[in-house]
């Protein structure tokens, strides 16, 4: 099995001053959720309500897609479909190239990181600027998210001084948050004022409407959807929801399970184009790029409900220690651990499904009831079958041989009271010889006990 | 390219062979709508004051009055409205310039914006705009830095849901753009502390009309 993640973690918690933002932060928000959630008497409701939406999205995804096609596309919008990321990223340079444009704004969009449309924009000779605050922080230093919501999150405030005075600031800065604030805000103003193309993502997508959905704070996201003349919205084929009412669950459970707010500063709805007011132009880009692969996994295919809210990460032992770059791709956090396996396949990461030491924390607090713990023992399930060592396999072959009969097991219960005698103490194995030391490295063995429950009975009870 | 999204739709429909019915949707969540309206006013105005808006509750009959305090009290010389604003709602001692389609760096130079919205959602303290006659272009509301907002008592409703329903129930609202504002611009980027005014208006003024 590959130990990619075990060994950025390692990394990662060596790095202190990592670990103190990380802690801080994710206490900070994990405080602020609860408050907000515990203000809802019928959050459980709420939650059954939004699993049950998201899983009737899935059930009926060609009949949902093709709806939605056809209400863009009523609304004056063109929709695209995107087997894959080349395919995704072609056709947004082609509308760029279409209109002679060289520059982009974009609005936080994840999905746009994980077919690395900035690339492959950069390539093709057309620039573009990121203006979610901590996008923005991200492309000035070349780094890359490490949170799905707050994605320079693992950055505190005297490191974001830092390099803005290296890059946008026009003389030396304090590390005020509302300064560094005001700093973007007049280093972007320019830049949205004379925006030509913007591209976004999208929170949700209706289908019975054409509408599409984008929940913000900064009002980059309006600038974005509002003052260019064409823009592109790239959604994942799972980002859809039925009908306009129900948003009415999904604007209760996003904002207070990201945020921690009762509402987010800004949401914007828009369909298709409208005379006067935004762009003339809208594209949208239905993206597959692995989704259909995961819908295909009838236990797995539940990592396509999530809407992205981040509250797995804030609760998560294992992130809130590690950070988000340990998992090495664009979700972090135990949805991360869940669905990038099973987007690029779990042969090439391996080590994610590993990345969590399942206690269930995720599931408690998502919105839409994902049961990752679930989803993440079947993936482990598969990446034993596809990858164990051949000796492992040989071992749980043998293992299961002999477990299987009730001779055979009493003879190796025999055989193991004798052999384990030079390695228990106080009732523990705390170091197995030779191959098996792996196994006992992160944990002890109880010792076979001097009498099985089998043999007390059949002595006490006769 | 008609090829990818054949493609697409097959590889779904492989997908789904499984063939899971969809699930009934359990909708037990509460509704609101039944608020009494001097409560639903206290809720808006307290929900509004968390999130760093500036609530005040006027007469009907002086709602251009207010508005001019607002502008003074905020240094606000140069306002822009919605060219549909009706008359009794502008300030006067100030410049006041209905929207002819002008340009974002027109608009960059005004000091303030004044328009109506479609409905209040008081437990979240949200604003709906729907680019209507007293809301104008989504620009308006995006570009000068501090807005002033007026609410008729009775487009406050309690909840999300009520006010979605209010959004759905004419098929030609929920076709315009819609925006929903919850407070000043904000970003919890910095060590996830709240910081107001980022690139959207950085004050926020709700006038709340009693009549």
């Amino acid at each position: 099995m590959s130990g990619e993640f075990r060994l950025a973690a390692r990394t990662a918690l060596a790095d202190g001053r990592l670990r103190a933002n990380m802690q801080n932060a994710t206490r900070t928000i994990r405080e602020k959720r609860l408050r907000a959630v515990s203000e809802l008497p019928d959050w459980e409701e709420l939650r059954d309500a939004g699993q049950a939406i998201k899983a009737d999205v899935l059930a009926r995804l060609d009949d949902y897609l093709l709806q939605f096609e056809s209400a863009v596309e009523t609304a004056g919008g063109q929709v695209h479909w995107a087997r894959d990321a080349a395919e995704a990223n072609a056709i947004v340079v082609e509308i760029a190239r279409a209109h002679r444009i060289d520059e982009v704004l974009k609005v936080k969009s994840l999905t746009t990181d994980e077919i690395g449309l900035n690339e492959a924009l950069g390539r093709a000779g057309i620039s573009a600027l990121e203006t979610d605050f901590a996008e923005l922080i991200l492309q000035l230093d070349g780094d890359w998210p490490s949170h799905i919501l707050v994605p320079a999150i693992h950055r505190n405030r005297e490191e974001i001084r830092d390099l803005f005075e290296r890059t946008i600031a026009a003389g030396p800065l304090s590390d005020d948050p509302s300064e560094l604030a005001e700093t973007a805000r007049a280093y972007l103003r320019e830049k949205f004022l004379d925006a030509r193309m913007g591209i976004s993502g999208a929170n949700f997508g209706v289908a019975e409407t054409g509408t599409i959905c984008i929940v913000e704070s900064e009002g980059n996201g309006r600038m974005c959807t509002t003052v260019p003349e064409v823009l592109v919205s790239i959604l994942g084929i799972e980002k859809l929801v039925p009908r306009f009412a129900d948003l009415e669950v999904f604007l209760q459970l996003l904002p207070r399970s990201a945020t921690g707010e009762r509402m987010n500063p800004y949401t914007s709805l828009f369909t298709g184009v409208s005379d006067g007011d935004g762009p003339r132009e809208l594209h949208v880009v239905l993206l597959d790029a692995g989704r259909t692969r995961v819908l295909a996994d009838t236990i797995g295919r539940e990592a396509l409900h999530c809407i992205r809210c981040s509250a797995c990460l804030n609760v998560c032992p294992v992130y809130s220690r590690t950070g988000g770059h340990a998992y090495g791709s664009v979700y972090a956090g135990p949805i991360g651990a869940i669905l990038t396996p099973q987007l690029v396949g779990v042969e090439h990461a391996p080590s994610l499904p590993f990345a969590s030491s399942l206690c269930g924390a995720c599931y408690e607090v998502c919105p839409v009831k994902i049961n990752i713990p679930a989803v993440l023992l079947h993936l482990r399930a598969k990446v034993v079958e596809t990858e164990a060592p051949r000796r492992e396999r040989l071992g749980m072959a043998l293992a299961g041989w002999l477990f299987a009969g009730a001779g055979r097991f009493r003879l190796l219960q025999r055989l193991a009271r004798i052999g384990q005698i030079p390695f228990v103490s106080d009732g523990v194995i705390t170091r197995l010889p030779g191959p098996l030391h792996d196994w006992t490295r992160g944990r002890d063995l109880k010792a076979v006990p001097r009498e099985s429950f089998r043999a007390w009975w059949r002595r006490t009870r006769r | 390219m008609s090829s990818a999204r054949e493609e697409m739709l097959t590889r779904i429909r492989a997908a789904l062979r499984d063939g899971t019915p969809p699930p009934t949707i359990p909708r037990a969540y509460r509704r609101g709508g039944d608020t009494d309206p001097a409560t639903l006013v206290d809720l808006m105005s307290e929900r509004l004051v968390d999130y760093g808006s500036e609530v005040r509750r006027i007469d009907a009959a002086a709602i251009a009055t207010a508005v001019a305090e607002v502008c003074a009290a905020r240094g606000a010389r140069r306002v822009v409205v919605p060219p549909r604003l009706p008359a009794h709602w502008r300030p006067a001692g100030v410049e006041v310039v209905p929207d002819a389609d002008l340009g974002v760096r027109q608009l960059d130079a005004f000091d303030a914006v004044v328009t109506g919205c479609t409905v209040a959602l008081a437990e979240t303290g949200t604003l709906v705009l729907s680019a209507g006659p007293t809301e104008g272009r989504r620009v308006l509301t995006l570009i000068p830095d501090l807005h002033v907002c007026i609410v008729l008592a009775d487009q406050i409703v309690d909840s999300v849901p009520a006010a979605i329903a209010r959004l759905d129930a004419l098929a030609s609202l929920r076709n315009r753009p819609l925006t929903m504002v919850s407070g000043p611009s904000a970003t919890s980027d910095i060590e996830l502390s709240r910081v107001e005014g980022v690139h959207g208006p950085r004050q926020l003024v709700v006038l709340i009309t009693l009549s």
